[in-house]
């Protein structure tokens, strides 16, 4: 295979994998590609109130499970004097308070924590044994079985499939003049409408299933969960709302509990009560991010710079901007022709002058460049050996570093000060580069490759200063795979700089 | 303001990103590049395979010699000081003759032995090396030049590059130095680059900063009369470079010494592109067809071919 075959072949493969892992992160786990984007995170909260009567409490509180499409984030209990625990049980996972000899009126809060996640909502729960027993009706009175059977077989006249025959009974028993079947039913069965529209349904041996939940919306205060009926046609699950008929499953909806198991039992106490409230607030995805709650639910993101101790992610938020900078370097280098001085000085002060401020930064190079050029060309009359003069550069570098920022602390001008941690190296090797470049070459070199290296440092600094780029620098590293594919790729370009085309534009003439 | 990429195509312009990857890259083993990155093994390989070069007088190495370094100069009246791993003419000092305690430079500048000194410990300690590497200070002896060129340079030191390609001479260049240019003959100090004719070894065109001139700026004398002396030793001499150095594009640069005829005095594994312009030719079309040449000639045979087919032909240019 050839090597520009090679570079093509690594140049996809990179690219590829680079922008997959990203819309991964952005499609699957819902990584915001751009900055600043905020997501919802809302508070749901239970609110239990009972009077006590001089007894021992027990409180049990169904807890939602978790579940598709929802990420509860945190929960927190709050219940003064009261002792807490969570338990399982076959119905699913309950809160229980406790407490002995309980008097007066009293409230117990629990509240969660819920993140709605992007892309389709896709309901995938097994079919529970209980789900699929068959009901008998044969605990009604026979009346009773009669008038639901007539019930069912005009619905079912009505309907053509599961769920039309489903969404008929609701509405049958719905209707503001409800049928004499249904005002029967209702009164006599001694049974809540959605109990009893359970039992029909699976009277039918339709697969049904009862679920209390509630709506994720804005401020909503002293609620109750909204009764629902999820049937199942041998292919999908299907909401039924108790009062509308058929929904189509809204994201925002929120189970609380499934099965039919009591949603709070409260021994000892009376006049229990139970409401909950839903209040959204938006929440910089950044903020998520940080606190590793998106993190812990994607082994890619376990990966992630997330994981890592702040310190040292800190550190990487710059590491990871160097390869956007060496980018710029590339593509001014190779397809503009600028020359600079050094291959990645450039890259090193544009990390500096993030340090200062642009303005400040190149001023200060500037002045402490020229000011050490000065002095470097009187130590070279000293006959010094090499290192001893770099050595000494550097030495005059940091006294006239310090110098400036003394003086400028004097005179108010604050900016100057962040230029002590301007990296002192970098000064007095560019010094030094510059002194022989303008001994061995002319001044005009030096302001060739000087101005090349600072149009250069500054591109590069626009870049790595970006807010998008240093936010998808450290929310997608994967991207230094693009980048890196871009660079071997123009590493492979072999047509004309745009500086030659000024170059030999005499021999076109 | 911009020249149409196109066209430069057409005409077989070499850019600097197609010669590093199609030609310094697949030509040039990197393994070979200390050979001419260091000039006293190229000298040493050169003399070895019967390369005329300018003579060594001594190597120094350590800074503890140059306390002996008067002795050393004793009785050598001209020479050159060079670093051996020095790239562009860095650090090189090209002594004339001596008035009593004082060295005289081409350009009339006076200096004694401690500049000197100063100079070769500047070489030592890696100043003008590649990456700073320690480095040895070789003391030459100096080029008689050949007086021909007193009319086309100034102060300085007239050298002619050949670019071999594959051992084929592709292009020449006589490069003079100039007032501006402070006596060195690098183009980009504003030397005067002469487009050879590889027939002949007369001048083609002549330009400084990359525009056409016709006379010296400094001498005053017209170019078109220019024509190099023992020109097919001179291409012999380079092309003989490939057999040595195993590099496939070389940048071959030549000096006339008055008694010893052309001596090889450097050797370079990126030779620039200036010399496309010097003269008014692409070389991406010399190069194509060496490329259609079958390998194995020797030097004599390739010669004899640059010279046929890279002759200055009625209408080119």
């Amino acid at each position: 295979m050839s090597r520009r075959l090679q570079a093509l072949l690594i140049t996809f493969i990179l690219a590829f994998t680079g922008f997959f892992i990203v819309w991964y992160k952005v499609g699957v786990l819902g990584i915001p590609f751009l900055p600043h984007e905020k997501r919802s995170v809302y508070t749901v909260g239970a609110e239990i109130s009972f009077v006590g009567q001089k007894k021992s409490v027990l409180v049990s509180m169904a807890l939602p499970e978790p579940q598709e499409g929802m990420q509860i984030l945190s929960e927190d209990v709050a219940s003064s004097g009261f002792g807490y625990a969570e338990g399982e049980t076959k119905e699913g996972k309950r809160a229980e308070w406790s407490r002995r000899n309980v008097v007066g009126p009293q409230k117990l809060y629990y509240s969660l924590e819920v993140l709605i996640e992007p892309g389709e909502y896709k309901p995938k729960h097994p079919i529970t044994p209980s789900e699929q027993e068959t009901e008998t009706l044969s605990d009604l009175p026979n009346i009773l079985q009669d008038t639901a059977k007539n019930l069912l077989h005009d619905v079912r006249s009505r309907s053509a499939d599961t769920h039309s025959f489903v969404a008929q009974l609701i509405k049958d028993f719905s209707a503001k003049e409800p049928s004499q079947a249904v005002k029967i039913l209702l009164a006599q069965a001694g049974e809540t409408k959605i109990d009893l529209l359970y039992r029909l349904l699976r009277y039918r041996k339709i697969s049904v299933r009862k679920i209390h939940g509630l709506f994720l919306e804005s401020a909503r205060r002293n609620i109750v969960l909204t009764p629902m009926l999820d049937v199942y046609d041998g292919k999908n699950w299907q909401l039924y709302d108790l009062k509308k008929g058929k929904v189509i499953r809204d994201k925002n909806f929120f189970v609380w509990q499934q099965g039919s198991a009591s949603l709070i039992e409260v021994t000892g106490a009376r006049k229990s009560n139970i409401s909950f409230s839903v209040n959204e607030r938006q929440v910089p995805v950044q903020n998520l991010l940080e606190k590793k709650e998106l993190v812990k639910k994607a082994a890619i993101l376990d990966f992630s710079l997330f994981t890592l101790p702040i310190s040292a992610q800190n550190a990487y938020r710059h590491i990871l901007l160097v390869p956007f900078g060496a980018l710029v370097v590339v593509l001014l280098r190779i397809l503009v022709g600028l020359r600079t001085s050094g291959t990645f000085m450039p890259v090193l002060i544009a990390l500096a002058f993030m340090e200062t401020t642009l303005s400040a930064g190149l001023i200060m190079f500037i002045l402490i460049v020229g000011m050490g050029l000065v002095i470097r060309s009187y130590l070279s009359s000293l006959n010094l050996l090499l290192v001893a003069r770099i050595s000494a550069v550097m030495i005059v570098v940091i006294l006239i570093m310090s110098f400036m920022s003394i003086l400028s602390f004097k005179l108010g001008i604050k900016e100057v000060l962040t230029v002590t941690f301007f990296p002192m190296i970098i000064l007095a090797w560019t010094i030094e580069r510059m002194s022989i470049l303008w001994e061995e070459e002319g001044a005009r070199e030096v302001f060739i490759q000087g101005g090349g290296s600072l149009i250069v440092a500054v591109c590069a600094y626009f870049v790595m200063s970006d807010p998008f780029v240093s936010h998808i620098a450290v929310n997608f590293p994967e991207l230094l795979l693009v980048v890196l594919a871009v660079i071997i790729m123009i590493g492979r370009y072999s047509g004309y700089r745009l500086s030659e085309l000024i170059r030999f534009r005499s021999m076109v003439e | 303001m911009f020249a149409n990429p196109f066209k430069l195509k057409k005409l077989g312009i070499l850019g600097m990103n197609k010669r590093n990857i199609h030609y310094i890259g697949a030509h040039n083993d990197r393994k070979y590049y200390p050979l001419v990155d260091n000039k006293l093994k190229t000298k040493i390989i050169a003399q070895s395979a019967g390369i005329a070069v300018p003579k060594l007088i001594k190597t120094i190495e350590r800074q503890s010699q140059l306390r002996y370094l008067k002795e050393i100069l004793e009785g050598i009246d001209g020479f050159v000081l060079k670093p051996s791993q020095g790239s562009g003419g860095k650090g090189i000092l090209v002594i004339v003759k001596r008035e009593g305690e004082e060295f005289i430079k081409a350009n009339g500048q006076r200096l004694e032995l401690r500049d000197i000194q100063r100079d070769i410990s500047n070489i030592l300690s890696g100043l003008y090396s590649l990456g700073g590497k320690p480095d040895i200070a070789m003391l030459e002896t100096l080029v008689e030049f050949d007086p021909i060129f007193d009319r086309y340079s100034y102060e300085g030191v007239p050298d002619i590059r050949v670019i071999t390609y594959r051992g084929y001479p592709a292009m020449a260049m006589l490069r003079c130095s100039t007032r501006e240019s402070d006596g060195k003959a690098n183009l980009h100090q504003g030397a005067v680059g002469v487009g050879l004719d590889i027939a002949t070894g007369k001048a083609l065109f002549a330009v400084q900063h990359g525009s056409p001139v016709t006379h010296h700026p400094d001498t005053g004398y017209d170019f078109s009369e220019l024509e190099i002396p023992h020109w097919e030793r001179i291409l012999t001499l380079a092309a003989s470079c490939y057999e040595v150095t195993h590099l496939g594009y070389l940048g071959v640069d030549i000096v006339l010494d008055k008694n010893l005829g052309p001596l090889i005095l450097e050797l370079n594994a990126r030779p620039g592109l200036a010399i496309q312009i010097a003269n008014r030719t692409g070389a991406v079309k010399r190069y194509d067809v060496i490329d259609r040449q079958q390998a194995n000639l020797d030097v004599a045979q390739r010669v004899k071919f640059s010279m046929e087919h890279f002759g200055r032909k009625t209408g080119e240019g």
